[in-house]
């Protein structure tokens, strides 16, 4: 009896530990940035590709305030309540005392500089597709806009999402850098897809989730309820979205619909973002969004 | 200034208006239906100027100055009989207003006073060329996306 107890305490131990080690954060190879000197011009394309500032400038920012990245939006969900953080240049309250590698290990895998796990609140599961080189020119873009010294609030969560090592395990399922939409594709349709899985996370509102929060990637764009409450996010495979390749680009650039609808909730705060991209960008994201597999 | 003023009224209108408007519910139905008629007259008007504007349909001058000043009047519409407290996503069926509408009426009403701020200098633009009818147009649609924005649930 005492023996068995003695296996199953050792086992319960065992598990624990290899649980514990598989939820460990696992950075990039130090490596990895080396030699990447990065371009704040060619950065500023991916910054607004990556829509940075409709999560990080302050709410109800326009214009020229939406570069200053001093946080402080809200996001309910169904774990809790998100608060975007300072990613302005500001060294004590913003990001600017990291170096490139802590840059690059948040946005790729989601790990602070303190080595801590974030949330993926922040869409990490989509900017894990970056390349390198945009991550080092977007830190350098970054850090031409105005610092901001106001602090970073906690997010509000219920246990057990408070423990940060769980979402070590949560990535193991869901982190995963490779292309949803697969086959040969055009130029255009490449460079789309790149906007849209690496920088304009998209399926982050568009696909539904499963119980445990990771994207649902059979039914990429299919649509799903509305994260912040009532309604839901549209459908934006070719199943629903019928319009022309040129009215998704207008859309993607004015926020008017071929119908003359506008776009409304956090889209309006996209349009901000992809109407400062090359028309060119927008019509490879109409490109892609036209290979989609369609709902049903 | 004039805007300042308009946008005040009406959201003292609506607000006198939620006194009374509880025992009228059965009528929230018909509000609904109405609004939902007037935006649809909205983008009726503004997608001959889009057309226009995204090179779909030839820039005509008199078709052009026709939208522009239907969009002007119908901005110029009572907004206080048609968005009745208690019409809201949370409360009522087949509408996308959120209750925080009736949370901020003054900024509401604000907002739709930018929508007839941007109608009228869009009916200022409309006959004077296409580039003038483009350069109009982000103004007017803008306004269209700041109110959704915030006052409207996604699908």
């Amino acid at each position: 009896m005492a023996r068995a107890l003695a296996t199953l305490l050792a086992l319960a131990l065992v598990a624990a530990a290899a649980g514990y080690v598989l939820a460990l954060p696992r950075t990039l190879p130090a490596a990895a940035v080396a030699g990447l000197a990065g371009d704040a011009a060619r950065g500023e394309r991916v910054f607004h590709a990556g829509g940075c500032a409709g999560c990080h400038a302050a709410p109800g920012a326009e214009g020229e305030a939406r570069l200053v990245l001093s946080g402080g939006r809200e996001f309910a969900t169904p774990f809790g309540r998100f608060v975007a953080p300072n990613i302005s240049p500001d060294p004590v309250r913003g990001i600017g005392g990291w170096t490139l590698a802590a840059f690059a290990n948040a946005l790729l895998r989601g790990v602070g500089p303190d080595g801590r796990h974030y949330y993926p609140a922040f869409p990490y599961t989509t900017y894990a597709r970056m390349a390198l080189a945009d991550v080092a020119d977007l830190r350098a873009f970054m850090a031409t806009l105005p610092p901001s010294a106001e602090p970073s609030r906690p997010h509000a969560l219920g246990f057990p999402f408070t423990i940060r090592l769980g979402l070590g395990l949560w990535k193991r399922l869901y982190l995963d850098p490779a292309w949803v939409v697969g086959g040969a594709l055009s130029a255009a349709e490449t460079r789309g897809r790149y906007l849209a899985e690496a920088l304009g996370h998209c399926g982050e509102c568009h696909t539904p989730r499963d119980a445990l929060g990771g994207a649902v990637r059979s039914r990429w764009l299919a649509g799903a309820p509305n994260p912040a409450g009532e309604g839901r996010i549209p459908d934006i495979t070719p199943a629903r979205l019928t319009g022309s390749a040129d009215e998704i680009a207008a859309y993607l650039e004015t926020g008017l619909t071929p119908g003359f609808d506008s776009a409304g909730g956090h889209m309006a705060e996209m349009i901000k973002s992809l109407s400062a991209l090359p028309p060119g960008d927008r019509a490879a994201l109409a490109a892609y969004l036209k290979r989609v597999p369609p709902s049903r | 200034m004039t805007t300042l003023r308009t946008a005040a009224a009406v959201a003292a209108a609506i607000a006198a208006l939620g006194l009374t408007a509880a025992a009228a519910n059965p009528t929230v139905e018909n509000a609904i239906h109405a609004r939902q008629a007037q935006m649809d007259l909205h983008a009726f008007n503004l997608g001959i100027l889009g057309a226009m504007a995204q090179g779909k349909a030839p820039y005509d001058a008199a078709t052009a100055q026709a939208a522009a000043d239907n969009l002007v009047l119908l901005s110029g519409l009572s907004a206080t009989l048609h968005w009745l407290p208690g019409s809201d996503n949370a409360t009522a069926a087949d509408t996308r207003a959120l209750p925080a509408i009736w949370a901020n009426l003054a900024d509401f009403a604000a907002k739709y006073a930018a929508f007839g701020d941007g109608a009228r200098a869009m009916q200022a633009a409309a006959g004077g060329g296409l580039d003038a009818v483009k350069a109009a147009m982000g103004g007017l649609g803008g306004a269209c996306g700041a109110c959704h924005q915030t006052y409207r649930a996604p699908e």
